[in-house]
């Protein structure tokens, strides 16, 4: 028997693509209010990835990073983390309260980033409910900042009981210029919602948009 | 000399002079195994408690505590350890987000702790020595030369265990 998640057909990981930009894209809309910025969204990246390779993706196990995690239940149910690394959420924070941090976040901006990740992560998945006309009920959001491995492996417990492989639902947001030039030369600020849904969730997804009789599973 | 890499739900053995190591261990725990004469050690990164939670019809048996352990024992006797000779040391599950709407259950990180002293018991593995819970991510690597357990944390002092 094949790994449902690892062996997932292209066609549904296109269809997943398209449900991430869609939530992305609200998510940029939003943020681009708050900055009063622009914002441009990547287009999404789904890709089946053994675990490892998912902490390799944000930098490594050992990469520090900003991240509110919350769950949603609901029609569908599942983890998602809208991750940002430590410089780009200095300047979110610079930008957004006028807060200069200097090493560790203080309580004021903590709050400010947990409720920037509120925010965002919300209007990601209000638009995805809307889209797939299913319930997604978001559980309140947590922000925790510590190395990506031990803040993603977390998310990933639920997958674990059944694969050792999860769908890395990955869009990016980047906010105009006037941020660092950061390590991998890219300009500005760049966020990531990571999408992991149970599972159980990714058929009812499928019949929900009237796909589930493509590719073959 | 060389650093063994283990990564999220998976394990290893190693003998002196290399030392073997796992990253950002978060609500996962690992577990140390080491025999100090023949300075064999081993080195699981457990992800959930039971074996019982699998949905799937082939276990991965890093994964589980229940399994890995005994797993871990196999490895390393077939290297040349001995049994009654070997320890453990553990380090790891860690509540990384903070819920305001905890229904009073138990953290995963607790249960694998939990999970992790029961299967040594089991085992008759003595835990000598532990650096678990809290809320922060921790790296770990063990020295096969003195059995010594390296913890490291963000913005934490290395603690030797």
């Amino acid at each position: 028997m094949g790994d449902l998640i690892k062996d997932m057909a292209a066609f549904h990981l296109d269809v997943l693509k398209e449900i991430s930009n869609i939530g992305s894209g609200h998510a940029a809309t939003a943020l681009s209010q708050m900055l009063g910025k622009r914002v441009d969204m990547q287009v999404s990246r789904v890709m089946p990835m053994p675990f490892d390779e998912i902490t390799e993706y944000v930098g490594g196990a050992e990469n520090l990073i900003t991240s509110v995690f919350l769950r949603f239940e609901g029609d569908i149910t599942g983890n998602m983390f809208f991750i940002v690394d430590k410089e780009d959420a200095e300047s979110l924070v610079q930008d957004l309260a006028g807060i200069q941090v200097e090493g560790d976040f203080c309580e004021m901006s903590l709050s400010v980033l947990q409720e920037v990740g509120n925010i965002l992560s919300g209007s990601y998945l209000t638009a995805l409910a809307d889209f797939t006309a299913m319930e997604m009920k978001p559980t309140v959001p947590s922000l925790a900042i510590d190395m990506a491995g031990a803040l993603l492996s977390y998310g990933l417990t639920e997958i674990g009981k059944s694969s050792d492989y999860a769908i890395m639902i990955d869009a990016e947001i980047q906010a105009e210029g006037m941020g660092h030039v950061r390590k991998d030369g890219k300009k500005g600020k760049t966020g990531h919602f990571f999408l992991l849904p149970d599972p159980e969730s990714f058929e009812k997804v499928f019949l929900a948009l009237g796909v589930h009789q493509y590719g073959g599973h | 000399m060389a650093v063994i890499k283990v990564g999220i739900a998976d394990l290893n053995v190693a003998a002196y002079p290399d030392t073997i190591t796992t990253l950002g261990l978060g609500s996962c725990v690992g577990v140390t195994l080491y025999d100090s004469t023949t300075k064999i050690a081993g080195l699981a990164h457990v992800m959930l408690p039971s074996t019982e939670l699998s949905k799937t019809a082939v276990v991965n048996k890093a994964k589980f505590a229940d399994s890995a352990l005994p797993e871990l024992v196999d490895r390393m006797l077939k290297k040349g350890a001995v049994a009654r000779r070997i320890k453990a040391k553990m380090a790891g599950g860690a509540q990384m987000f903070q819920f305001k709407d905890s229904t009073g259950q138990k953290s995963i990180g607790d249960r694998n702790i939990e999970a992790c002293k029961m299967a040594l018991r089991k085992l008759g593995i003595p835990l000598v020595a532990e650096d678990v819970g809290g809320n922060y991510g921790r790296t770990i690597e063990l020295f096969t030369e003195t059995g010594m357990l390296e913890v490291r944390a963000i913005s934490k002092d290395i603690k030797h265990i």
